[in-house]
């Protein structure tokens, strides 16, 4: 005897009824960043080594501000969901909840340095227009 | 005690002495590379910042970055974000139903590595070149 019912495996959700969402998320995000990420290198290699005028020059830019703004918010949302799945396979408990906080607290930490600093270098460009 | 056939059983594997095949390897390094990621971006963005706090903030971020260090953690965080873009991609093969067998997972394995190391050694070049 089946204990699943038929609507149940139809909706294929299992106990947690969100680990399919959590799923699809990372492939979404994993179709994205695998287009990204080499625009994300060559624009941090065209800007590695210049003087701090030519840094801020050139993130206030559209093409390399937007494609290293997508590449951080996208790839750290990545992230805080990729630990999630580390952290469900090795922690347990308090331990497990402590974690997922503060990778999400690390992640969204990041995203907004970079997006304070990419809008900062943005206006600059525009002030000095 | 029953009368079992001692000799011809299979034997449970010995975990202290198992060497995992190549798969399960380039599995984990798809974790490892992910998580180890995050010394890069967070460099990169460290040295964001510090250009438009103040110049002494950026000759700080900016001299980590151009040190051995920072060639160390660039260069590194550059192969593992090819390797584990690579990776991702086989993935996205898996979750549709292809390459899960043991021969072509095996394959696969190969291919990443190669693959990996390859885009690394060729954005290098392009990067001392350009």
């Amino acid at each position: 005897m089946r204990y699943l019912t038929p609507r149940k495996s139809a909706v294929g959700l299992g106990a947690a009824h969100e680990g399919t969402q959590h799923h699809w998320q990372m492939t979404v995000s994993a179709v994205a960043l695998a287009i990204l990420t080499p625009l994300f290198m060559i624009t941090i290699a065209c800007a590695i080594g210049l003087p701090r005028e030519l840094v801020v020059a050139y993130f206030g830019r559209p093409l390399p501000a937007l494609i290293t703004g997508l590449f951080v918010i996208v790839g750290m949302v990545h992230f805080i969901k990729g630990t999630r799945i580390m952290i469900d396979d090795y922690c347990h408990g308090w331990t497990r909840k402590a974690a997922i906080i503060l990778s999400a607290i690390f992640g969204w930490a990041v995203i907004a340095a970079a997006v304070y600093a990419l809008v900062r270098m943005g206006l600059g460009a525009i002030i000095v227009l | 005690m029953a009368d079992v056939n001692r000799g011809n059983r299979p034997l449970s594997p010995h975990l202290q002495v198992y060497r995992l095949p190549l798969a399960a390897v380039t599995s984990i390094m798809t974790r490892i590379t992910g998580h180890a990621l995050v010394a890069g971006i967070v460099l990169i963005v460290w040295w964001l910042v510090a250009a438009v706090a103040s110049p002494g903030a950026f000759a700080c971020a900016d001299w980590v970055m151009r040190s051995w260090l920072g060639f160390i953690i660039l260069t590194g965080s550059m192969w593992a974000l090819w390797y584990h873009m690579l990776a991702g991609i086989r993935h996205l093969f898996y979750d549709a139903g292809y390459g899960l067998e043991i021969g072509q997972a095996e394959r696969s394995s190969q291919a990443l590595i190669a693959g990996s190391v390859l885009l690394a050694i060729l954005t290098l070049i392009i990067f001392f070149l350009f």
